[in-house]
């Protein structure tokens, strides 16, 4: 038997990857896998970024123009949960299983089979969520927050298939995780030790870790409203002895740990990028290491700063509002860290490193409302406001999706051989950059004049601001098209890149030749000081 | 798992991965325990700190324990509403009363089932300010079950109570407020009803 494995395992040394579409279905390759992560999550932002397009076409001028408040309310819901659950975080996976092994020096992820597994869940889960969208009494209409009871008593009876498919993406996402941490502790090449690993390994084991402890308690949550929707169960139902407040402090549990699973992947690709474009090593590695793990332990205990108005003692606003300002201390580290980077390097402005200055820029601005929202008093005015939206569409969108844009220009070479257009690159992020300020700058001021979020409809002194807001978004979204056209014709027909790539790229990916061949690192290579992280 | 780095024998390798995996597995095991695990932990932390305006069971007391401070009098206000969905009428004969703490107040709340149905209604109560709730002690609450009333039948339901002596000093004015829920699906699928549910 062992025998046989071996023969067959000696078959397969050495060539290139099976053809048709089997090769995708059943391949087992870090390689593949992280392909297709990566065209699927690009498949879900263009799907959530149309309904983008929709909620913000009916915000164009103020009364309904184009869609029923019901259908409105469904662009919101699934243009939330279609992005952060089926864009970004597939996209950071698909990023961590191209990247992970070829940095660590594994041949390829700990769980391949799983891997697979992991991946093909994902089409399943979000062919159920986005069908709901067709059946007769239309898709999740509650926010991305779902909380209960509206999710429950209130909802569409299309909730159920909703519930089901977050079990789905959950139970991807802990697969995932658990070959992710198996692979960085477990298959790491002789002298890479833990503290020589580049940041985006770094920022992925504790992503990781973050994603195990919180996937759980969401699978939890959507069970409990399983139960009190089909069994009679009252967990968040008043009349039963349930609490509709103890759903929000459930969901936030897993919540807030959420929004750095979408962020911490971002600070590492940023880590990668900005010491090789700035010709310098990244300015103090081990504090960003500490950081990263301070603000993935203050992440469990924050979450109730979503929810201040819900009611809570004076005692428990002050704390969730001091631990919550408390993050801005490590996130601070990291911002100066890369501001420090930068500092007297010999900066050259290429596409990724452009995209991940706005991310530094842009990103902060983003962690700056958030202070602003942690004030406890003065989130009693913000709450449910267009502040909000703008406060985390900056995190999120010149955040968490500028970061994986500059991964892909940065890391696109290495994996198709070819390098991409510089001047469409460029006019790519010109484009997203004024798109995405026009589309979210102006819904800080609409949102601190009172604007509440997740409505068809708004007063008519806010009428100036969204629709500058709504050109802004169609300018960004349709600049993505030009990205996607860019990777296309880089695939197709972009010159050869070097195996370096960058002239001072720094770490073990660069080591092989571009493309990459379709098994790398077969055999462990020797990791030396001089060799470890940027 | 320091040293696992350093070996490069793939069968070693393959048994500590799997180990690794063994123990996420636990991690993710224990973490949906503990989803669930926040349900009565949350109950917990609301009874012993009074959060979430929780006022408690049945209050018992020795007649002898009760001091009452004539010193004091707290408003005490009763806000009576009817979910969504909930057709009876509910309301009760006086908007507040002045207490005195330690004081047995007894209170009459009404309802009507306006329906042409037999249904089960259940009243959830709630004390603001949220610190004040552990000071008001209900000795005889309607609350405490669900009341069970057939077409147009009209209901009087006593509340009483005790705003306890020790209720801070700054507290000069506790609002009650209960919100009837329809239950009467609930009370059936419970067969609490027996078969008398078959009224609707």
């Amino acid at each position: 038997m062992s025998e046989a494995v071996v023969e067959v395992h000696a078959d397969h040394a050495d060539h290139g990857p099976a053809k048709g579409l089997t090769r995708w279905l059943f391949t087992t390759n870090h390689k593949d896998i992280g392909t297709l992560y990566l065209w699927f999550s690009f498949l879900m932002f263009l799907i959530g970024g149309t309904m983008a397009l929709i909620v913000r076409a009916e915000l164009f001028q103020p009364g309904m123009q184009f869609v029923q408040p019901e259908f409105f309310n469904q662009m919101t819901t699934n243009h939330g949960l279609i992005m952060v659950f089926g864009a970004i975080m597939p996209a950071f996976v698909g990023l961590a299983n191209w990247l992970l092994p070829m940095m660590v020096g594994a041949p390829d992820m700990a769980l391949p089979r799983m891997n697979n597994l992991s991946f093909w869940i994902l089409p399943f889960a979000f062919s159920l969520m986005i069908s709901t969208l067709f059946m007769e009494e239309g898709g999740p209409n509650f926010g991305w927050t779902f909380y209960a009871p509206l999710s429950t008593e209130y909802a569409p009876d299309t909730v159920t298939f909703f519930i089901f498919s977050l079990h789905m993406i959950g139970a991807s996402s802990i697969m995932g995780s658990i070959n992710i941490i198996a692979t960085i502790l477990n298959m790491r090449a002789p002298g890479m030790t833990l503290m020589r690993m580049p940041l985006f390994v770094w920022t992925w084991l504790i992503t990781a870790y973050l994603l195990l402890a919180v996937m759980p308690v969401l699978a939890g949550a959507v069970t409990m409203m399983l139960f009190d929707i089909h069994f009679g169960t009252s967990f968040f139902n008043a009349a039963g002895g349930g609490d509709p407040v103890m759903f929000q402090h459930i969901f936030w549990f897993f919540g807030h740990p959420e929004v750095y699973i979408m962020i911490l992947p971002a600070f590492g690709i940023v880590s990668q990028i900005i010491p090789t474009f700035s010709r310098k090593p990244l300015f103090g590695y081990d504090s960003m290491v500490y950081a990263v793990a301070s603000i993935a332990f203050l992440s469990f205990i924050v979450w109730a700063h979503h929810m201040f108005t819900v009611g809570m003692p004076i005692a428990g606003q002050l704390f969730f509002m001091y631990s919550t300002m408390l993050i801005a201390v490590p996130t601070g580290v990291k911002v100066f860290n890369w501001v420090s980077t930068m500092w007297r390097g010999s900066i050259t402005f290429e596409t990724p490193m452009l995209f991940a200055i706005a991310f530094v820029a842009l990103f902060t601005i983003g962690g700056f409302s958030g202070l602003m929202l942690a004030i406890t008093p003065a989130d009693y005015q913000y709450h449910d406001t267009y502040f909000v939206v703008a406060h985390f569409h900056y995190v999120l969108v010149p955040g968490a999706l500028f970061s994986i844009i500059a991964a892909v220009y940065y890391w696109l070479p290495k994996w198709c051989g070819k390098m991409y257009d510089e001047s469409l690159g460029k006019l790519h992020f010109w484009l997203s950059f004024i798109g995405v300020n026009i589309t979210f700058f102006p819904q800080h001021f609409s949102g601190l004049a009172g604007m509440p979020r997740r409505i068809p409809d708004y007063a008519l002194q806010f009428a100036d601001f969204n629709m500058v807001s709504s050109i802004g978004a169609y300018i960004f979204g349709f600049s993505q098209l030009l990205f996607l056209y860019v990777v296309i014709k880089t695939i197709r027909s972009g010159r050869p890149a070097t195996a370096r790539v960058w002239e001072a790229a720094h770490g073990l990916e660069w080591t092989l030749p571009s493309p990459v061949p379709y098994h790398t690192f077969t055999t462990p290579p020797k990791i030396t000081e001089a060799e470890a992280h940027s | 798992m320091q040293q696992s780095s350093e070996r490069h024998n793939p069968a070693a390798t393959q048994s500590a991965v799997r180990d690794t995996a063994r123990k996420l597995c636990l991690i993710v095991v224990g973490m949906f325990g503990f989803g669930f695990a926040l349900v009565p932990l949350y109950d917990l932390f609301c009874d012993i700190t009074g959060l979430g305006g929780d006022t408690g069971d049945r209050y018992t007391y020795e007649a002898a324990e009760l001091r009452v401070d004539k010193s004091r009098l707290v408003k005490v206000n009763f806000i009576t509403n009817t979910n969504a969905g909930m057709p009876w009428k509910f309301w009760s004969e006086k908007g507040g009363v002045r207490v005195h703490p330690g004081e047995v107040k007894e209170v009459k709340f009404y309802v009507t089932n306006t329906t042409g149905r037999r249904m089960v209604g259940q009243a959830v109560p709630s004390v603001v300010p949220l610190a004040a709730a552990e000071y008001f002690h209900k000795t005889e609450c309607f609350c405490f079950s669900s009341q069970l009333l057939e077409p147009g039948e009209t209901l009087e339901m006593p509340l009483r109570f005790i705003v306890d002596s020790q209720l801070p000093a700054n507290v000069k004015s506790i609002s009650l407020s209960y919100a009837l829920f329809d239950v009467t699906d609930f009370a059936a699928s419970q067969t609490l009803l027996g078969d008398t549910a078959g009224g609707r």
